[in-house]
């Protein structure tokens, strides 16, 4: 399992952000963390990344703790906010997120390519569109082709073309064997993810296949769906 | 800690400093001009210049690194690129080391031009050599990085940040003998101001401008400022926390 989770809780200043949650995440998949704004998906995320402590249960990633230090070098992050220098041009942060992980230079103009942005830009992040800044972030996560990659809204608000050829490259790393967590609260985007997980409240309505949830829901749509257990659960 | 990414990351900030020309011109220009304004000032007065000037060559840069430094990290955290690097296989003392050389290498050029234009420009008058004023002028420089460093890691907003300037900076400037001498303080103050350390930095360039050869004093005066550099850099590096309660 990449991601095991049982009972995990996580409590910050005093709110329970996340609720007894138990699921399980295999290899090569992509799976789509859905729920409404405030739902607990950013903190899940934090802390399968390691930068949220976990106040009860346990949450192991590759087998190690949550956060462990050999766990660093295989998971790559975007926060839904971009993570970049403003102050660089894009492939001067490629560059450096690149020798912190100790890659060769090349490495940082491939992810650049592989998210559709020139690598000789004299631009900086900072003059860009927000799209566009995602997307070095995106790049940055790519770097060193990690394991786990957790992206966190990757998406939102990027041009319907460029989203359908992101979608596709997720395939691909898929297909590649890693395994992607990509956290929406657009439900259409969902329909891209063989594998679902909602959250509602910090808790987990399901965890399962798209087909698996339509099935039990007996809806069509992953927003009808969403709204079907919303109502079961309360 | 690893010397390529501690180097990886001094290359990225003065990447990012060479993007605004601004700020290197303001780091640069602020103190020369400023001891520029308290030669003009003490222009009347034949003496005084040659007395504070030296003191003041030490506490201009000494501020200016220390805003800049806090509010760059402070960037850093707000940014979330801090969390993104503390998620990567990343030293945190190699985050503050990075920090500290490329700041402190601004601080070279910086102290270099400050002293040059106070004796050569301004006639600032010393006894001791021209090199010395150089060499505590930039480890006023590095203790206010690394003190910048520390501070900005208690500060959530740039407000907070800029706050801490009169908080940590105009206590140690009232009390390190400037104003009043130390020994001349009152009792309680002076034992204050014996644990402060821009008091040794000031020190330093006081005896520097009053005695010819370097004595074992301005030595002294000399490891402790950078002894407290370097606990600000270990105190920084502590601060940096990778995960959130």
């Amino acid at each position: 399992m990449v991601v095991a989770a049982s009972g995990l809780t996580v409590v910050r200043g005093g709110a329970t952000v996340l609720r007894d949650l138990t699921f399980q995440i295999g290899a090569g998949r992509i799976t789509g963390l859905i729920g409404p704004s405030g739902s607990g998906k950013t903190t899940l995320m934090r802390a399968i990344v390691g930068a949220q402590q976990v106040t009860r249960g346990r949450l192991d990633v590759f087998s190690l703790p949550a956060g462990s230090k050999p766990l660093r070098a295989r998971i790559g992050y975007v926060t839904q906010s971009p993570a970049v220098y403003y102050d660089l041009t894009a492939r001067q942060n490629l560059r450096y997120f690149a020798a912190i992980l100790g890659l060769p230079k090349d490495e940082a103009d491939a992810a650049l390519r592989a998210v559709d942005l020139p690598a000789n830009s004299k631009q900086l992040v900072g003059t860009m569109s927000g799209g566009q800044r995602a997307r070095v972030s995106l790049a940055v996560a790519l770097l060193g082709k990690p394991d786990l990659l957790v992206l966190d809204e990757p998406t939102v608000g990027l041009d319907p073309v460029l989203r359908k050829r992101l979608w596709e490259l997720f395939a691909g790393l898929a297909a590649e064997g890693r395994t992607l967590l990509i956290s929406s609260h657009v439900m259409d985007e969902a329909e891209q993810c063989p594998e679902l997980l909602m959250l509602r409240d910090g808790k987990l309505l399901m965890h399962g296949t798209k087909k698996e949830l339509f099935d039990r829901t007996r809806t069509k749509t992953v927003h009808d769906a969403f709204l079907a257990l919303a109502e079961e659960k309360s | 800690m690893n010397p390529r990414r501690t180097f990886a990351t001094s290359a990225r900030v003065l990447k990012q400093l060479g993007h605004d020309h601004r700020t290197l011109a303001l780091l640069f220009v602020v103190p020369v001009v400023l001891l520029g304004l308290l030669a003009w000032v003490f222009s009347g007065s034949p003496g005084v210049f040659d007395m504070i000037g030296a003191s003041l060559l030490g506490i201009f840069p000494f501020v200016v690194m220390f805003l800049t430094t806090s509010i760059a990290t402070l960037r850093e955290r707000s940014s979330g690129t801090l969390e993104r690097l503390l998620a990567m296989p990343m030293g945190k003392l190699d985050i503050i080391l990075g920090y500290a050389l490329s700041f402190g290498l601004l601080a070279v050029v910086q102290g270099i031009l400050a002293s040059a234009a106070a004796v050569r420009l301004y006639g600032l008058d010393v006894a001791g050599p021209e090199w010395m004023l150089v060499l505590v002028a930039v480890a006023n420089a590095l203790l206010g990085t690394t003190l910048g460093l520390f501070a900005s890691a208690f500060a959530r907003t740039e407000f907070q940040a800029l706050q801490f300037m009169p908080a940590f900076i105009l206590p140690q400037f009232l009390l390190c003998g400037l104003l009043v001498p130390v020994d001349q303080l009152p009792s309680v103050l002076e034992a204050v101001a014996n644990i402060l350390p821009l008091t040794y930095a000031v020190d330093a360039m006081q005896l520097i401008s009053r005695e010819s050869a370097v004595s074992g004093e301005v030595a002294t005066d000399l490891l402790v400022v950078l002894a407290f550099a370097a606990a600000a850099i270990i105190l920084g590096a502590a601060t940096l926390r990778r995960r959130t309660k």
